[in-house]
């Protein structure tokens, strides 16, 4: 995170944004669980394979869309303003935002939206009707397990990590038993961040 | 179905409601969905919500983006899905560019880090405070409840504890979960 992302020096032709947008195509479609579960792959593709970004920028693309407000999916969005940086401008930087956005996002809109209206206009079907009522005990498990996952990621590497997990808990107590609005209990973790008191 | 009052009333109204939504979620969306859709505008019901959820886990691509595309087509058809996707990625896409260039000068500041760490806390309580929530409709699954909260605790051991990869999570304890309230359906 401290280091500036160091810029690598690309020539990228046509051939190579088609080849970027088609295998962010496909990653739409393993893409279960959200863009963040291909990111392995991603990894493999842009950083290994092709250098086309530098370790530190994948890095930074994550923790950046983590930490900024809106759909973590946006460090998809980073990656590609990163390759088209290093492929020299602005403008490619753009251009490679609405390559990777719009091959990660396509497939996967697509299948989701249709799929939706078919399930939706057979609701009452038993088949539709099981598979939405039986997933929801996992659906709660896989809430609690997001909150405990992120939760340990923040404390980890942290000298007081007991003090970020209290407030975790306050938080979320506060939610769950009260109707404050959530941004000032956004405002609030910020603020006892901002003058290290967790 | 919900009642007409409480439903997105344009496309600008999903466009708008989307973007605020979007421009809360620090951390990712998810525990503001919940808290804006079902406690605020009372667009969906807490099953309907975990319903519309269990789709958007299942399906290719991220969770919201799906959610959004789910509720903004049910009332709007395809215009209403693409409105609430706008509304969910255009100015949190902007605000995260000028974040990567504004990365190198603040990266470093401790009052900044901070800050950042203490909202990456409160939102994984905020996400713990949804699945709370939502645990409440449990008691009107067709299951019997030991059932749900036997298989929500494993679910939590294997995907928070054991790391196993979700896919096979959502296939394997889900299927079960499929399986099982089929068989209640029919009696």
């Amino acid at each position: 995170m401290s280091a500036a992302p160091a810029t690598l020096h690309l020539a990228l032709a046509w051939s190579d944004w088609l080849s970027l947008f088609s295998h962010f195509l496909l990653l739409s479609l393993m893409s279960i669980g959200g863009a963040i579960s291909t990111s392995s792959e991603m990894h493999r593709f842009l950083v290994e394979q092709h250098h086309w970004l530098s370790q530190e920028q994948f890095n930074t693309a994550i923790a950046l869309a983590q930490a900024a407000p809106g759909p973590n999916v946006l460090f998809v969005a980073l990656m590609g303003w990163h390759v088209g940086m290093n492929a020299g401008s602005t403008g490619a930087a753009l251009f490679g935002v609405l390559v990777s956005m719009v091959g990660i996002m396509t497939p996967s809109t697509i299948i989701t939206y249709t799929a939706a209206r078919w399930g939706h206009r057979n609701r009452e079907l038993r088949a539709v009707r099981a598979f939405k009522q039986g997933m929801a005990p996992v659906v709660i498990a896989l809430l609690l397990s997001t909150a405990w996952i992120l939760g340990s990621s923040v404390v980890q590497n942290v000298d007081a990590g007991w003090r970020l997990a209290l407030l975790a808990v306050a938080a979320g107590l506060v939610i769950w038993r009260t109707r404050l609005h959530l941004l000032w209990v956004l405002a609030a973790g910020a603020l006892l961040g901002a003058f290290g008191l967790v | 179905m919900t009642p007409s009052s409480h439903r997105p009333q344009s496309l600008s109204d999903l466009f708008l409601s989307f973007t605020w939504l979007a421009l809360q979620g620090f951390g990712g969306v998810l525990a503001v969905v919940q808290r804006e859709l079902v406690e605020r505008k009372r667009w969906l019901s807490q099953e309907e919500f975990i319903e519309d959820w269990a789709v958007a886990q299942i399906m290719p691509g991220p969770n919201v983006v799906n959610l959004s595309l789910m509720i903004g087509g049910r009332y709007f058809g395809l215009p209403g899905a693409l409105a609430a996707l706008a509304g969910l990625l255009a100015l949190p896409l902007i605000l995260v560019l000028g974040l990567a260039l504004l990365h190198d000068r603040f990266a470093d500041n401790p009052q900044v880090a901070g800050a950042l760490r203490g909202m990456a806390a409160v939102s994984a309580g905020l996400i713990g405070a949804a699945g709370l929530k939502l645990a409440v409709a449990l008691k009107r699954s067709p299951l019997p409840l030991s059932w749900c909260v036997a298989i929500a605790a494993l679910g939590f051991v294997l995907v928070a504890l054991l790391k196993c990869p979700l896919i096979y999570v959502l296939l394997g304890l889900g299927g079960l979960g499929c399986v099982l309230t089929w068989r209640r359906l029919a009696a």
